[in-house]
C-alpha cells in the first residue's frame, strides 16, 4: 500500500552572493491519508523550505532542488510540468502560511481571493463561487460572511485573516494541508482557537496534515507523529507520545529540557542549548548538532549518522545511545 | 528523566569552525560596488572623459579651438579635422575638448552650490522641526512645482548679461558661465534638501544625539559633527547624480541659446541651431551629443553603483 | 477618504500662495513693471507716472502683490497725483485670469496662451499614455526575465535612454526616421510643425506629425518608469501574498498581471504627478526642435523678445497646473489603494 505522500532524499540549496546555502540536506518522510504529522525544529532548520520544495514554490534562480523525489499518489511531483503543478496546488495539496498580515493580497477583496481558487480548479460561475465562499467563511467561524466578501484584508484582525487563509486553503477540499507555523504570529488565545478549528476541519474533510512548528506544545494536541529537524536533516522521528516520553536524540532531549515547566524548582535556571545554529553556508560535514552536543565523541565530527530504527516506528540519527552514554 | 551526561571523549571546536568571521563595513561596501559591473564601467569611462576634456588641452590650444576659417566651413570628418568643422570653420574636436571642460566644470560647481544650499535647508528643517520645518518645506515644495527648465530659461535670459567675464587659470570665461552655474545650483537644491531632512528626522531621535545634548553640545556642533557625518551616504549619491543633472541642465539651456554664449564652447551650445543642418552636417550635433550622453550615462552608472554600495535600502527611482 | 481629499486641497492653497509670492518677486526683479503690467512701453515721463499710479505701482510692495493677485478694479487710484484717489483701477488680478497684455502683439495674455495650449496638451497626453502603458509592459517583462541576457540588455538600453538629452534623442530620431528612411526609399516621418500646410489640419496629419515629438519627449520618462516598475515588480513578486497566490494553483498569468501588477503599479500614479514638471520642460525643447506650435515654443519666443507678461503668465499657469495635477494624482492614488480608501 503506497503512502499519500512519500519524500525521498530531498536536497535543496540556494545560490546567493555570499555563497551556497545548504538548506535541506537529504530528508525523507512519508504520510498517509488522514494522518497528521508535525515537523519540529528551530528557525532555519529547513522545515519550511522542505515543504515549499515539495510544492515547487521555491524561486528557482537562487534556489535549486538538487536531488530527491516527492511522490504524491505515486507520481513524482518533481517530474510534473508547471501546468500540472498548478492543478495540484490548491486542489490536492494546499498550504497555509505563518504571517496572515502579509499573506493576503492587500489590494484584492477577500471575496475575490476566495473565489479565484474555486474558479481556477472547479467549474463554477461567479455566483456559485460566491455562495461557496460564504459557506466557507461560515465554516471557519466568521460572522456576517456575505458582507465580508467585499472587504479588504486590512479591515480584519490577525486571527480573522488566518481563518480566511484556512477557508481559502480548504476551498477545493484538498487531501493534504501543509500548515507552516500558522499560529506563530498570533496571540496565545487565538492560537488555541485556530488550532482547534484546524483539528475540527481535518475531521470533517478527512485531510492529511503536515504541521510545521517550533512550538512543542502545539504539537502534542494535534499530531500523531513528530519529525524533528536540525540543520536541514531529520534527527528523530517517533509517535507523539513516545517522543515526549522517550526522546532518544540529544537535540530532542535538549528541546524538551528547554521547555519551561510549571512544576520546576524556582531556583533552577532555564535550560538553554549552548552554542548557535550551524552556518548553513558551509556544506554539512559530520553530525550537524555536534558543536552543541553534550554527548559528543570524536566520531561525530567526521561522520554524519543516518537514521536508524530504535524500536517500532521510532528512528534517530545519532552515534550515541543517550541512555548509556556509549556509542551504539 | 535527569541523566548526568558522561561524554566519552570531549571533543572541542575552534571558534572558526563554529562561525564565519564577519566582514568590516568597508569590505562589504567595496564588495557590493565591485559586483556592480556597470558602475565600474562608469568610473572608467568618466576617467577617460575627464582625461579627454582636460588632457586634450595639451594637444589643442584654446586659440585653435576658437580659430575660424570660413573656407573650411562645414567640412565632414577628415584626417585633419577628426570630427569635422562647424558653420564658421572651427574644428569640432578641439571645441568638444574645451567645451567639455566648461560643461564638466559647470556640472561640478553647480552641484557644490546645490549641495551646500540643500544641506543647510534640509538640516535646519529636519533638526528644528515645527514652524521652521513647515516654512522651509513649503518653499522647497513650491520650487519643486515650478519646472526647472522654465525657471532656468527665464532667469538666464533676464539676468544673463549682467555679470562680466572672469579670468581663471589662463582661460577667459564669459560672465554667462557664472550666471548659469549659480542659476542651476539655485534651482536644483530641493531634491537634496528633502533627502537631508529625512535623514535628520530619523537620526535626531537616536540615543547618541540625546547623549550629545545631555553633555551640553551646541546645536550647530550636533548638526555638523554628529548627524551630518552619519547621513553622508545619500548625500554622496545625490550629489553624484546631481552632476549629471547639472550637465544636462546646462546642455538644455545652452542648446536653446540662452546659456553660455559663444565663442566659449560648451557641449550644449555647440548643438544650438544644429537641427538646421540635420541632414547636411550631422557631425555638428552628433559628437557633442554623444559626449553628453556618455558623460551622463557613466555618472548614472556610478551613482547607481554608489547607491547600492552605500545605501542599499534606499532603492527607489 | 473625503477627509483626505479635503486635506489635500487645503494643503494646496498655501503652496499656491507661496508659489505666487516667489513668482511675483521674480517678476518684479526682472524688468520694468510698468511695461510688464501695463502692456506697453511708455517713454514720456508724464504718461509713465500716470501709468505707474494707474497700476498701483506707487504703493508699498505688499499692496502691489495684492493688486497683482486680485486686481485693483475694486479700489480707487489717484491718477492725477493730487493725493486724492478718484479713478477705479483696471486690473482684475491674476486670480481672475488677468495676466496683462502681451508686449509683442497687444493681445491679452490669456488669449495668447489659450491659442497654443491645446497643442501642447495633445503632445502631453499622448506622451503620458505611451509612457505609462509602455513602461508597465517593459517593466513587467523585464522583472519576469530577471538575470536573463534580454533583461541585461534591456536594462542597459533603459539606462542609455534615461541618460540621453532630449534634443539628442530628437535629432537622432529625426535623422533616422526622416533623413535616412527617405534616403532608403522607406516611408518617412515629418519633422516640422503640426501638419503639412498643403494638406491641411486633418487628424491623420496631426497624428503623423505627432509621432517624432511624442517619441522624443517620452523616451527619458519611459526609461525611468520602466526601471521603476521593474524594481517594484521584483519587490512585489517576492512578497508573501504572491507565494500564497501561487500555492493556490492560480495560473501564472493571473498571478503576475492581477496579483502582482495591481500592487506594483500603484506607486506609478504618484510618479506621474511628480514627473509632470519634467515632462513640461521636455515639451519646451521638443517644440523648439520640431517647430510644434505649442506653449513651450510660445514661451521661448516671448522670452527672447522679453515679453514679460506672457512669460509670467505661462510660468504661473504651469506652476498652478503642476500643483493641481499633483493633488489629483494623490487623490487618485488614495482611491485606488483600498488601504487608504477604506481607512475606517
Amino acid at each position: 500500500m503506497s503512502h499519500l505522500l512519500e519524500v525521498s532524499d530531498l536536497r535543496t540549496r540556494f545560490h546567493t552572493a555570499e555563497g551556497t546555502v545548504f538548506a535541506v540536506n537529504g530528508i525523507s518522510l512519508h504520510l498517509d491519508q488522514g494522518e497528521t504529522i508535525a515537523i519540529v525544529g528551530e528557525s532555519g532548520c529547513g522545515k519550511s523550505v522542505s515543504m515549499l520544495s515539495i510544492l515547487r514554490l521555491i524561486p528557482i534562480p537562487p534556489g535549486e532542488i538538487v536531488s530527491g523525489t516527492a511522490r504524491y499518489r505515486d507520481h513524482d511531483l518533481f517530474q510534473y510540468t508547471e501546468n500540472e503543478m498548478e492543478d495540484i496546488r490548491g486542489k490536492e495539496i494546499s498550504m497555509i502560511f505563518q504571517d496572515p498580515m502579509t499573506s493576503l493580497n492587500p489590494v484584492l477583496t477577500i471575496g475575490r481571493q476566495l473565489t479565484e481558487s474555486l474558479r481556477a480548479h472547479l467549474p463554477m460561475d461567479k455566483k456559485a463561487a460566491e455562495d461557496r465562499a460564504v459557506e466557507l467563511l461560515e465554516k471557519v467561524g466568521l460572522s456576517d460572511p456575505r458582507q465580508r466578501l467585499s472587504d479588504y484584508p486590512h479591515q480584519f484582525s490577525g486571527g480573522m485573516r488566518q481563518r480566511v487563509m484556512i477557508a481559502m486553503a480548504l476551498s477545493c477540499s484538498p487531501s493534504l494541508l501543509v500548515a507552516d507555523e500558522p499560529t506563530t504570529a498570533l496571540d496565545v488565545t487565538i492560537q488555541a482557537q485556530i488550532t482547534e478549528l484546524v483539528a475540527q476541519l481535518r475531521d470533517q474533510y478527512h485531510m492529511a496534515i503536515i504541521w510545521i512548528t517550533h512550538d512543542l506544545g502545539v504539537v502534542a494536541g494535534l499530531a500523531e507523529r513528530v519529525i524533528v529537524m536540525y540543520a536541514g536533516l531529520i534527527v528523530e522521528e517517533a509517535a507523539v507520545d513516545e517522543l515526549y516520553e522517550d526522546p532518544r536524540h540529544p537535540y530532542t532531549l535538549a528541546l524538551l529540557a528547554a521547555l519551561p515547566r510549571v512544576d520546576r524548582r524556582r531556583d533552577r535556571r532555564l535550560k538553554s542549548i549552548p552554542g548557535a545554529p550551524p552556518n548553513l553556508l558551509v556544506e554539512p560535514h559530520g553530525c550537524p548538532f555536534a558543536p552543541r552536543c553534550e554527548y559528543l565523541i570524536e566520531h561525530c565530527k567526521d561522520d554524519n549518522p543516518s537514521l536508524t530504527q530504535v524500536g517500532g516506528a521510532h528512528t534517530i540519527a545519532c552515534w550515541i545511545d543517550i541512555k548509556t552514554g556509549k556509542p551504539r | 528523566m535527569e541523566t548526568t551526561p558522561t561524554p566519552f571523549k570531549i571533543a572541542a571546536f575552534t571558534p572558526d569552525e563554529l562561525e564565519a568571521p564577519p566582514l568590516t563595513l568597508t569590505q562589504l561596501t567595496w564588495r557590493r560596488f565591485r559586483r556592480h559591473k556597470m558602475a565600474v564601467f562608469g568610473v572608467i569611462t568618466l576617467i577617460l572623459l575627464v582625461a579627454y576634456a582636460f588632457g586634450g588641452a595639451l594637444i589643442f590650444s584654446e586659440g585653435y579651438a576658437n580659430h575660424t576659417d570660413t573656407t573650411l566651413r562645414l567640412n565632414s570628418p577628415s584626417t585633419e579635422h577628426l570630427f569635422g568643422t562647424d558653420t564658421i570653420g572651427r574644428d569640432i574636436l578641439a571645441r568638444t575638448i574645451y567645451g567639455g571642460q566648461i560643461s564638466i566644470l559647470i556640472g561640478l560647481i553647480a552641484v557644490i552650490i546645490e549641495t551646500v544650499v540643500g544641506i543647510i535647508v534640509g538640516a535646519l528643517a529636519g533638526y528644528y522641526g515645527g514652524l521652521v520645518d513647515s516654512i522651509l518645506m513649503r518653499i522647497t515644495e513650491a520650487m519643486l512645482n515650478i519646472p526647472e527648465i522654465f525657471l532656468l530659461i527665464v532667469m538666464a535670459k533676464f539676468f544673463g548679461g549682467k555679470i562680466p567675464g572672469v579670468d581663471v587659470f589662463g582661460r577667459t570665461y564669459s560672465g554667462s558661465v557664472i550666471v548659469i552655474v549659480v542659476i542651476i545650483g539655485l534651482t536644483s537644491w530641493m531634491y537634496l534638501a528633502r533627502i537631508v531632512r529625512a535623514e535628520f528626522l530619523s537620526l535626531k531621535e537616536n540615543d547618541f544625539i540625546l547623549a550629545a545634548r545631555a553633555t551640553g553640545t551646541s546645536n550647530s556642533e550636533i548638526i555638523f559633527r554628529h548627524i551630518l557625518p552619519n547621513s553622508m551616504a545619500p548625500i554622496v549619491v545625490s550629489a553624484t547624480l546631481g552632476v549629471a543633472n547639472a550637465i544636462l541642465a546646462e546642455a538644455y539651456i545652452s542648446f536653446l541659446g540662452l546659456g553660455v554664449q559663444p565663442p566659449t564652447a560648451t557641449w550644449g551650445n555647440m548643438l544650438d541651431g544644429a537641427n538646421n543642418y540635420l541632414e547636411s552636417a550631422p557631425w555638428l550635433w552628433f559628437f557633442p551629443g554623444l559626449l553628453i550622453l556618455l558623460t551622463v550615462l557613466s555618472i548614472n552608472f556610478l551613482g547607481d553603483g554608489l547607491r547600492d554600495a552605500l545605501d542599499p535600502r534606499s532603492r527607489t527611482v | 477618504m473625503t477627509r483626505y481629499i479635503l486635506q489635500r486641497l487645503l494643503q494646496g492653497i498655501p503652496l499656491l500662495f507661496i508659489i505666487s509670492i516667489i513668482l511675483f518677486v521674480l517678476m518684479m526683479s526682472m524688468g520694468d513693471p510698468v511695461a510688464t503690467m501695463g502692456g506697453r512701453r511708455v517713454t514720456r515721463a508724464f504718461d509713465y507716472e500716470r501709468l505707474r499710479r494707474q497700476l498701483g505701482l506707487d504703493k508699498p510692495i505688499h499692496t502691489q502683490y495684492l493688486y497683482w493677485l486680485i486686481g485693483n478694479d475694486w479700489a480707487k487710484v489717484d491718477l492725477d497725483g493730487d493725493g486724492i484717489a478718484e479713478t477705479t483701477g483696471v486690473r482684475h488680478g491674476v486670480l481672475r485670469g488677468d495676466f496683462g497684455t502681451s508686449l509683442v502683439n497687444r493681445k491679452p495674455v490669456m488669449e495668447v496662451i489659450g491659442e497654443r495650449l491645446p497643442n501642447t496638451l495633445i503632445l502631453m497626453l499622448a506622451a503620458e499614455g505611451f509612457i505609462i502603458l509602455g513602461s508597465l509592459l517593459i517593466g513587467t517583462y523585464s522583472a519576469l526575465r530577471q538575470y536573463s541576457t534580454l533583461d541585461h540588455l534591456t536594462t542597459a538600453l533603459l539606462f542609455i535612454g534615461y541618460s540621453m538629452p532630449i534634443f539628442f534623442i530628437a535629432l537622432i530620431s529625426m535623422y533616422l526616421f526622416a533623413v535616412l528612411f527617405k534616403r532608403w526609399g522607406l516611408p518617412y516621418l515629418p519633422t516640422v510643425g503640426m501638419f503639412d500646410p498643403q494638406v491641411g489640419k486633418t487628424t491623420s496629419q496631426v497624428m503623423l506629425h505627432m509621432i517624432l515629438p511624442v517619441l522624443s519627449m517620452s523616451i527619458v520618462s519611459f526609461a525611468a518608469y520602466s526601471r521603476y516598475i521593474r524594481s517594484t515588480m521584483l519587490e512585489v513578486m517576492s512578497q508573501d501574498y504572491i507565494r500564497t497566490a501561487k500555492s493556490k494553483g492560480l495560473p501564472r498569468r493571473e498571478v503576475i498581471f492581477i496579483h502582482a501588477l495591481k500592487n506594483a503599479s500603484l506607486p506609478i500614479v504618484t510618479v506621474v504627478g511628480l514627473d509632470l514638471p519634467l515632462l513640461l520642460g521636455g515639451a519646451v525643447v521638443t517644440e523648439r526642435i520640431f517647430a510644434w506650435p505649442g506653449m513651450g515654443r510660445l514661451f521661448l519666443d516671448h522670452v527672447s523678445r522679453l515679453d514679460l507678461p506672457v512669460v509670467m503668465g505661462i510660468l504661473i499657469l504651469i506652476a498652478a497646473a503642476v500643483v493641481v495635477f499633483q493633488i489629483i494624482t494623490d487623490i487618485v492614488y488614495a482611491w485606488l489603494d483600498p488601504r487608504i480608501r477604506y481607512d475606517t
